[in-house]
């Protein structure tokens, strides 16, 4: 099938001098179904990639086509309506209820002057079910707990109607229980036919949910393919400097999964 | 299922709380008229009101309806107007800056304002040249705010703030260098007093030209607000969501400008209504800008009407109603934050 997302060459920096940038030469693409995963370690660039791949940053280098169109001559509203961004984002200062955070989603899809109608509250309300949050539809979100707030904002993007999802560390700072709630969702979406785009700093989650992965190390991606290529000893050791070992577990758990050696403790 | 229409807050249904909302308004806004020196009943105010349209026989003085058409009437078109204006601004500012407890002045508004009142009283002394001074250096101020904060191109709206802040520090130094150097006798009683506020010049004359200004800023921040819920969510978000943020944070800077700028030439300066009647509307409804703005809208015309109206009738003189709405404000706003401690 034809890629949702094609990135070619991308390159971003802060500091406007090209020679010394955030990434460089950044080539992979994404398709229907697609559950791409980014590996890195703290501050390799994961969060401004995905930024710059959602139109949320500007001042990239390099193409970047969303089906087809180069997304750097369409507007906002247009990119929004093909890509749903969830942010690693805190809870906002006012107690908006998760109902008003969700139906946000639909802003794309209406013009300036209107706000939400019935059929967006219906989607708005499809999109809650989806991430399994409807029964919080009433809550005010400065009470949700972590978790909650996640699939809040995985709801917000789902009512956008994207074919693609990009979600910045969506499963950081979570409990066990949680982690394996958002990547449930996360598959689910996958397997409906969204292409997914995910910056995680868990490398067994991408033996658990992703199709692809890529290691973003030292402003390159150093590694891409599928994950059992990715996920590594080799790779994960110039990755996070530590000895890892990747092993497969039997027990009816059948995935591999990753383990520092901790040999010099 | 969960009811749509419901929001944090008292949960009363949207459409009836702004219908009680608005018979409220037009209860103060009779009460407000009926009292002063000549005390009007309120059946006469009707029949006064209605005699122009209808064939009422005339039992009143000229001079009462003189009283209510050129002196009342103007100066309760202005309460609502400033009253109204201010809340809305407010709130859109704080939806704005992420902040509930910012308020309209925060780019220097008032400051500017303030100091080309000083000037005006100083060497023109008529209160033309005071009311299209202070107009013009508080968008003055606005535009300085807005042009220091674009020198740094990161975090605009934290930028905003830092700018408003110098802006607002440097024309209020300049109001105090003039209050320093002024006669000590007329002119600077007279900033003195403007500073503190007061609807006491509103003409209808004024309201010809600083009422559509108001009423045009209102409408526009009605007709936007529930883009300014997507604002709220914080910059990256809101692009992140389609947003054209630059465009839309001008709009309402544009707006909210005009409002205050508008609002501060007719009545001098009044603090606390864009703080604190934003507050009360969100017990009411919610942060939802989308049910909050109309409430907020009504609710401060109700509240500087009748603030207005206590201090004409309340004493002897005037009382600056700056003065009154920091009195009355910050115990409101005391006590909304100790029974609001859940969240804003």
């Amino acid at each position: 099938m034809a890629p949702l997302v094609t990135v070619r060459d991308l390159a971003f920096t802060y500091t406007g001098n090209m020679a010394d940038p955030i990434f460089r030469d950044v080539t992979f693409s994404v398709g229907p179904g697609d559950i791409f995963f980014l590996l890195g370690r703290n501050g390799s660039g994961k969060s401004t990639l995905l930024r710059c791949v959602s139109n949320v940053l500007q001042g990239w280098q390099g193409t970047i086509l969303l089906a087809g169109s180069d997304i750097s001559r369409m507007r906002p509203s247009e990119v929004a309506k093909e890509i749903g961004y969830v942010p690693q984002n805190e809870v906002p200062g006012f107690p908006f209820l998760v109902k008003d955070i969700v139906i946000m989603g639909r802003a794309p899809h209406l013009s300036v002057f209107s706000s939400p109608a019935r059929r967006d509250r219906e989607i708005a309300d499809r999109a809650m079910e989806t991430a399994g949050i409807i029964s919080l539809a009433d809550r005010p979100c400065t009470t949700l707990s972590g978790g909650e707030w996640q699939l809040t904002l995985i709801a917000r993007a789902l009512a956008q109607e994207p074919r693609v999802m990009v979600l910045d560390e969506p499963t950081s700072h979570l409990d066990m229980g949680n982690q394996v709630k958002i990547l449930r969702v996360v598959k689910a979406l996958g397997q409906s036919g969204l292409g997914i785009i995910m910056a995680s700093h868990f490398p067994d989650h991408a033996f658990i949910a992703a199709t692809e992965a890529a290691i973003l190390n030292h402003g390159h991606v150093a590694c891409k393919g599928p994950p059992d290529k990715v996920v590594t000893d080799g790779e994960l050791r110039l990755t996070y400097g530590v000895d890892v070992k990747v092993l497969y577990v039997g027990e009816g758990i059948d995935r591999k999964a990753c383990f520092p050696t901790l040999a010099d403790f | 299922m969960h009811g749509h229409e419901k929001g944090t807050g008292i949960g009363l249904e949207q459409g009836r709380l702004l219908f009680l909302l608005a018979i409220l308004l037009i209860v103060v806004a009779t009460v407000s008229l009926m009292l002063g020196q000549m005390k009007v009943p309120p059946g006469q105010i009707v029949r006064i009101f209605a005699a122009p349209f209808f064939p009422i026989k005339r039992t009143w003085s000229p001079t009462l309806e003189s009283v209510l058409f050129e002196v009342r009437l103007p100066r309760l078109l202005a309460g609502m107007l400033v009253g109204a204006g201010l809340s809305v601004s407010g709130a859109a500012f704080q939806g704005l800056f992420r902040n509930p407890l910012v308020s309209d002045h925060i780019l220097g508004v008032s400051a500017g304002a303030g100091l080309g009142a000083a000037l005006a009283i100083l060497f023109f002394g008529n209160i033309g040249a005071i009311q299209g001074l202070s107009f013009a250096f508080g968008l003055l101020a606005v535009l300085m705010t807005y042009g220091l904060s674009r020198v740094y191109r990161t975090t605009p709206v934290l930028m905003l703030v830092l700018a408003g802040i110098i802006v607002a520090a440097f024309f209020s130094a300049g109001t105090s260098l003039l209050k320093y150097i002024a006669d000590p006798v007329n002119n600077m009683p007279s900033i003195v007093f403007w500073l503190l506020g007061s609807l006491n010049n509103a003409s209808n004359k004024d309201m010809a030209v600083a009422g559509p200004m108001i009423a045009v800023g209102v409408t526009v921040l009605l007709l936007i607000r529930w883009r300014i819920n997507l604002l709220a969510m914080g910059e990256e978000d809101a692009r992140a969501l389609g947003v054209d943020t630059g465009r839309i944070r001008t709009t309402i800077i544009i707006c909210a400008t005009l409002i205050s700028a508008a609002a501060v030439s007719i009545s001098g300066i009044v603090g606390w209504i864009g703080l604190v009647i934003p507050h009360i509307g969100r017990i009411l409804v919610g942060p939802d800008n989308k049910r909050l703005l109309p409430v907020v809208t009504l609710i401060g015309a109700s509240y500087l009407v009748a603030v207005d109206t206590v201090a004409r009738v309340a004493m002897e003189t005037e009382i600056p109603i700056g003065i009154l709405t920091a009195l009355v404000g910050a115990p409101i706003f005391a006590y909304l934050l100790r029974k609001n401690r859940s969240g804003w």
